[in-house]
């Protein structure tokens, strides 16, 4: 009894695949730019919802519609989308081994991260702008 | 999905017990034994074996019970002092050689032993390392140069060797690939901590030339980026080797080449 199917195909012809994708620089330099950049933004943001949490609705308004912190809350979305976005495809590619299953997954991740991301920035901006 | 269970006809079950009559210092192995032949489960074997006629390894202990026991004990050894890689195996638990681990060293009263994990199994303690193999000969592990061949040797700056320290003792044993939980997700694809230590032993090499055609064929998301520093491959490595920092140098190469 063959505790294998016969292969046919030389070892090497499997291990080297369909090659280099030549790319996957970008992406984990990526990640560690954006993981820096969340350790500064989410000190801030720590500090700024505390200050928020004893204030009352006016005042609060008032707080993140000021420049700087409108600026610094719409950068911590963005850059904290993109972080956790590349962070999951990460983890989809790792554990999900079914084509059609990692395939939609990967899109889903995408959608979601871009309308979350769209819908704080819309949100700060309409505080911010006064609307 | 990544398996989290072993399939049914992989479930290991009990197996023989094999007593120690008469013995003055008796100490107990569990050895994982699998036959392709009999259709069985694999199954765990207990081996009483006396340390008063028995050396101090554990690779020692391994051939007394085939050799004095049960000679039907299938497992690989040569070199018997850590330079060959052929006894890799998962001793308590981590993956380590045979011949260099110490029974004495084992702290639990029995000594567990499976071979290398997540690889598949040939017969008992031998793992099929075919796949590792070939993703090795992948990374064109030799020189390559585009210069004429000199008349004579190559040279090489003390400096510049001292640059292979820490990556040319590799003895391409598998135990750090073994235990890494990405190369157990993804190995068909990822090519392993001991592969990119040795991928980077060449490009560390003053006397290659084809370091971007080595960076060019490892940059890749699988290839090279399943790497998630977990660091299992420095923690097991049987000759203190630590090829995680092998991989962030090549890490590191990648983002220089582009900036």
């Amino acid at each position: 009894m063959s505790a294998y199917p016969k292969e046919y195909r030389n070892p090497l012809k499997k291990a080297r695949g369909l090659g280099s994708a030549q790319h996957g620089v970008s992406h984990w330099w990526v990640q560690r730019v954006t993981a820096v950049a969340l350790v500064g933004l989410g000190i801030w943001l720590v500090a700024l919802v505390l200050r928020v949490l004893h204030a009352d609705y006016a005042a609060a308004r008032e707080l993140v519609a000021r420049p700087w912190n409108a600026v610094l809350l719409i950068a911590f979305v963005v850059t904290a989308f993109w972080h956790a976005v590349l962070g999951l495809q990460v983890v989809i590619e790792d554990y999900v081994h079914t084509r059609w299953k990692e395939a939609t997954l990967l899109m889903a991740i995408k959608f979601i991260a871009v309308l979350a991301t769209l819908a704080g920035v819309l949100a700060v901006l309409r505080i911010a702008l006064g609307a | 999905m990544a398996e989290f269970t072993l399939p049914k006809n992989s479930k290991i079950q009990s197996g023989k017990h094999y007593p120690a009559k008469g013995a003055k210092k008796p100490r107990t192995f569990k050895v994982y034994r699998w036959s392709p032949d009999d259709g069985q489960n694999p199954r765990v074997d207990t081996y009483e074996v006396d340390m008063a006629t028995c050396g101090p390894m554990v690779l020692d202990a391994l051939l007394k019970i085939k050799n004095e026991i049960d000679p039907t004990l299938t497992l690989r050894r040569s070199c018997r002092e850590g330079i060959c890689g052929s006894c890799a195996m998962n001793i308590e638990g981590t993956n380590t050689l045979a011949c260099t681990k110490a029974i004495d060293d084992c702290k639990g009263g029995e000594v567990a032993i499976y071979p290398l994990p997540h690889m598949p199994v040939v017969k008992d303690l031998v793992p099929d390392l075919t796949h590792f193999y070939a993703q090795y000969a992948s990374i064109k592990p030799w020189i390559r140069t585009q210069s004429p061949a000199p008349a004579r040797e190559r040279l090489q700056s003390p400096e510049d060797r001292k640059q292979l320290d820490g990556y040319y003792e590799c003895i391409l044993c598998a135990c750090c690939s073994t235990s890494c939980p990405s190369y157990w997700w993804n190995g068909d694809r990822y090519l392993g901590p001991a592969i990119l230590l040795q991928a980077y032993r060449w490009i560390a090499d003053s006397r290659d030339e084809a370091t971007g055609e080595r960076l060019d064929d490892l940059e890749d998301p699988f290839k090279l980026y399943r790497c998630h520093t977990i660091m299992n491959c420095a923690r097991t490595c049987p000759k203190g080797l630590n090829p995680a920092k092998a991989i962030a140098e090549i890490k590191k190469l990648m983002v220089e080449r582009r900036s």
